[in-house]
């Protein structure tokens, strides 16, 4: 290091000539230009969330129109190749496009807010993330659209999915979709880990993070070691499909239970992924409208780190019927059975924060609150497909199909609804209705359990999964139609939230920097917060530096939000050390570029290319893409990109 | 059959005997964890100052107190039990159930095609083995191992008042076995998604005493007796030509082996892997129109003339 190249920032306080100044090095530019090349990570987030929030809408009516189907037996609605691709597309939709995504917008928006940072580590990259995920997300419809949806289910069996037995690009759609997906997950990913490492405020030390934090944190890491396997998986089969390779092909020499290895080692520590940012969520959004602190904050992050170590060795309680030595399976049985108790750690933190706090009931206190109830009913009957003998008879049959939307409802949806109404205040600076918020909780919560409990049952007589329809005479029928009534009350449920967004934007009531009078950092910026979120960089003393005054015990510091690093040379926020947050580094953040949409075009480009096997197409895409890379990692003097010379070593002013 | 034939809270046979009892006791875990957990929730909201929205949640002060660890401990330790006595259950039903018994009283080669069973009874002799489809008749109170196949995807062969389900997959071959405690029809069916017809790839098995089992199996050894009548004769005629050319007869020249085998045909009490019952009427309709009945079947539609229906109906219902 060069003694050089040493800056100590300037500290000093939160004033209009300082945000006038951040406000000149941050702001996007206005109009088309600005939206197509933003790298701002709450614009970012927004845009994440409301693409979830359409392909949730998407997956929606896929699941109404199936349940019209399966409303009564014998029923001709759809053919059983319309249904087929139905279910399928409504698991890949809901899944991947819709769970993750929410979460990971969520998570964009809100995690520089959370952790006093001006932006994400990695603001370009962020972008890219999401313009793949749009873009992967359009391919993947694309097929549908054309008739060409997937239709051997979300989890894509082989040899049902090779081309002997399904010749047609449905296929193929699905698994180049995945592999390009799996590019904007894997980005995203590496992203959340090294802004959760760098970018925190001075003094949030690891364990002043929100919860929300760890729990993103502990899923990126998982999605960054799991991704890969399926990635492969789908390269590997669409290999198999147009080139004859042999992967999972028994007859020459591979092996279709591999398919399963590597898609279900991916599988079920994807499910803790797309459960433990929502769950992070309940921690940090519950404790406000009980008014205290979490219980068991260090047993929470804890459980968190332990349910995604467990999770990585659990995936074969999805086979265990595929014929597997007894021994192998007993192994991941006491496994599954385990991971009970981290969850378990989390139902009774949750409910002792409620009874030991002094409760305000609001809409999201009912969404977070009653998400409690929906985990505990998703976690027991996990628990009973544990038991090897016990899932023998369970798997496969409706019941799982209750088990599995009581967790991805359950345990993503509720939550996302709850922070919807906690967050949008900060987002928009209007509050949600509250009166319109209780219509749109019972409905949801009414029309989901009479939708999905009853189904615990039907699973129970034996209704197998994944059928076109059923016939009569096998005590189904009341159920079904059951369910079918309970799935369109959801919806209209689903329908309240929607509108009310759209009338809170126009005509809610303002919000104000924090109108739950919560702890946590994103509250003391503006609603919405200002493009540099932070005008001076805080420094934290504790987990709620809002509720300091009120919480804080003798000799404890005490958190400055007003006075702090000023950072205004350039387009700078603060590195900080990866345990304790100590300052130790100024970063400088890139500009707005359209190299991120320049890079998603190309990349569409190859897989639209590589659908069709036409090698132009790919190869100029591949040259497309080396352009975007060259105008992405174009040495920039601003960042610091270039190794000073002995001439003006004297001016450089940042060290690196 | 019960009203409820798929129903595996009933069982009917030892594989499925050992683990009802387990499947109860977490069901009964589950359903005692989920009601107190409820009733701690609905307490704790009850207990809330005030209902409303950011207003009243600013309104409310902010303090810490009380012991939350003690609830996770309590509540961990709590947990614990259920949770030990089911992995112990667990391994000792597994135990119990997982291995194919030793001696079987009878072997049988199932082999899993898109939408049918395929179903060979084994036998040292080559003479005494023979084949049928969709229906599997066993001899009650002895163990009768199952060899399962695949041939073309991966389905799952499932009978839950016998026993849990097993995979077929291709290129490996997966023991299940069955031993039924009392005579009875159990409906079995595929529980893999296998494609577009695997809401309708159902079988039974018929359990039946010793004598009526020997009975069955010595009729089903027989081939396909001769036709007598002349529409009879002309339906044997079609059959060769048409049938033949993927089913079987034994006892005529129809003899492919890609579609159910047909000699005992109308021994069968359902037809198209149970979609409909195996009756004259039904029969017909079938075979005029498969795709009709069961769309995305193997089996093409027929345009047989009404002359011709009548002739081969009436050489199908000999194939007794």
């Amino acid at each position: 290091m060069n003694a050089a190249n040493v800056r100590t920032p300037a500290v000093g306080i939160d004033s209009v000539a300082q945000q006038a100044r951040l406000v000149g090095l941050w702001d996007t530019a206005p109009g088309l230009k600005g939206f197509l090349t933003t790298v701002d990570h709450k614009q970012i987030g927004i845009r994440y969330i409301v693409t979830a929030f359409i392909f949730l809408a998407l997956g929606g009516i896929e699941a109404l129109v199936m349940r019209l189907q399966l409303a009564g037996p014998n029923l001709s609605l759809l053919t059983p190749d319309q249904y087929n691709q139905l279910f399928s597309t409504h698991g890949m939709t809901m899944i991947f496009l819709y769970a993750s995504p929410i979460l990971s917008g969520f998570s964009n928006y809100l995690w520089p807010l959370l952790l006093g940072s001006r932006d994400m580590a990695f603001p370009r990259l962020n972008a890219l993330s999401y313009w793949i995920y749009l873009a992967a997300g359009i391919f993947l419809y694309a097929g549908f659209l054309t008739g060409n949806g997937p239709n051997d289910g979300w989890f894509n069996y082989v040899p049902l999915a090779s081309r002997a037995y399904n010749p047609g690009l449905n296929e193929d759609f699905y698994s180049l979709g995945m592999v390009f997906l799996g590019i904007s997950t894997t980005v995203g990913a590496a992203n959340f880990i090294v802004t959760a490492m760098r970018m925190r405020a001075p003094g949030m030390s690891l364990n002043r993070m929100p919860i929300l934090i760890w729990g993103t944190l502990t899923a990126s890491v998982a999605n960054l070691i799991v991704v890969p396997a399926v990635s492969l998986a789908f390269l590997m089969l669409w290999m198999d499909r147009q080139f004859g390779t042999h992967f999972f092909d028994p007859a020459g020499g591979g092996q279709p239970l591999l398919w399963q290895h590597l898609f279900w080692i991916f599988g079920h520590p994807w499910v803790y992924a797309i459960v433990l940012p929502a769950m992070g969520m309940v921690s940090d959004g519950l404790p406000v409208f009980c008014r205290r602190p979490v219980v068991g904050y260090s047993v929470l992050a804890l459980s968190t780190v332990a349910t995604m170590i467990l999770g990585f060795g659990v995936w074969v309680h999805h086979m265990f019927a595929t014929g597997l030595p007894g021994l192998g399976l007993s192994f991941f049985s006491g496994a599954s059975i385990a991971i009970t108790i981290p969850s378990a750690v989390a139902v009774f933190a949750w409910l002792a924060t409620i009874w030991l706090g002094r409760p305000v009931i609001t809409t999201a206190f009912l969404f977070f609150s009653s998400m409690i109830l929906l985990f505990v009913i998703g976690g027991v009957s996990g628990f009973m497909t544990a038991s090897v003998p016990v899932d023998w008879q369970l798997t496969d049959t409706y019941f799982v199909v209750a088990h599995i939307h009581y967790v991805l409802v359950g345990i993503n949806v509720f939550p996302v609804v709850g922070a919807v109404y906690f967050w949008f205040p900060k987002m928009t600076g209007k509050l949600l209705d509250e009166r319109l918020g209780r219509w749109n909780f019972w409905t949801m919560f009414i029309g989901f359990n009479l939708a999905f409990l009853p189904m615990h049952l039907t699973g129970l007589l034996g209704m197998p999964r994944r059928v076109y329809t059923y016939a009569d005479g096998m005590g189904w029928d009341t159920l079904n139609l059951i369910t079918s009534v309970g799935s369109f009350i959801l919806a209209i449920g689903v329908l309240l939230l929607f509108i009310n967004v759209i009338r809170s934007l126009k005509v809610g009531a303002t919000a104000g920097d924090n109108p739950w009078d919560a702890p946590t950092l994103e509250w003391s910026v503006p609603s919405p917060p200002p493009s540099y979120n932070f005008a001076v960089i805080p420094t934290v003393a504790s987990r709620h530096p809002l509720w300091e005054d009120r919480l804080q015990e003798q000799g404890e510091g005490k958190s400055s939000l007003t006075r702090g690093m000023l950072l205004v040379e350039g387009k700078e926020t603060i590195g900080t050390s990866a345990l304790d947050a100590a300052p130790d580094m100024i970063f400088e953040m890139p500009e707005d570029t359209f190299a991120p949409l320049l890079l998603t075009i190309a990349l569409s480009v190859v897989f639209v290319g590589l659908l069709l096997k036409s090698w132009i197409a790919v190869t100029a895409g591949c040259l497309l893409i080396g352009l975007g890379l060259l105008a992405w990692m174009w040495p920039r003097r601003q960042l610091r990109e270039r190794e000073p010379t002995p001439g003006d070593a004297a001016t450089e002013s940042s060290h690196g | 059959m019960s009203a409820t034939p798929l129903n595996y809270l009933v069982s009917a046979g030892r594989r499925a005997d050992v683990v009802l009892p387990l499947t109860w006791l977490t069901l009964l875990i589950s359903i005692i964890v989920c009601i107190v957990i409820a009733a701690l929730l609905w307490i704790a909201v009850r207990r809330a100052r005030s209902s409303g929205g950011a207003a009243e949640t600013r309104a409310a002060p902010v303090a810490r107190g009380g012991d939350g660890i003690r609830w996770i401990k309590v509540g961990l330790m709590i947990s614990a039990v259920p949770l030990l006595v089911t992995f112990v259950w667990t391994m000792v039903a597994l135990a119990s159930v997982a291995g194919p018994p030793r001696n079987p009283a009878l072997t049988l080669d199932v082999t899993a095609h898109q939408w049918w069973w395929e179903v060979k009874y084994d036998s040292s002799e080559p003479s005494q083995e023979f084949f049928t489809a969709n229906e599997i008749h066993i001899p009650v109170g002895v163990p009768v191992l199952v060899r399962l196949h695949g041939d073309d995807v991966i389905h799952s062969f499932w009978v839950p008042k016998l026993t849990g389900k097993t995979d077929t997959i291709p290129g490996q071959t997966n023991l299940s076995w069955l031993q039924a405690s009392q005579p009875g029809r159990y409906q079995g069916q595929c529980t893999e998604y296998c494609g577009l017809q695997h809401a309708r790839m159902a079988f039974e098995v018929v359990a039946e005493d010793k004598a009526d089992f020997e009975r069955w199996r010595a009729h089903q050894l027989e081939p396909a007796g001769a036709p007598t009548s002349t529409e009879q004769k002309q339906g044997m005629e079609l059959v060769q030509y048409r049938c033949g050319l993927c089913h079987k007869v034994r006892g005529t020249s129809a003899g492919a082996i890609s579609a159910p085998d047909l000699t005992h045909l109308m021994s069968r009490r359902m037809l198209a892997a149970g979609t409909i019952p195996n009756d004259a009427g039904n029969l017909v309709a079938w075979i005029q129109s498969p795709q009709g009945i069961k769309p995305g079947s193997l089996m093409p539609d027929q345009y047989l003339s009404a002359e011709q229906l009548v002739d081969l109906r009436a050489y199908l219902e000999t194939l007794q």
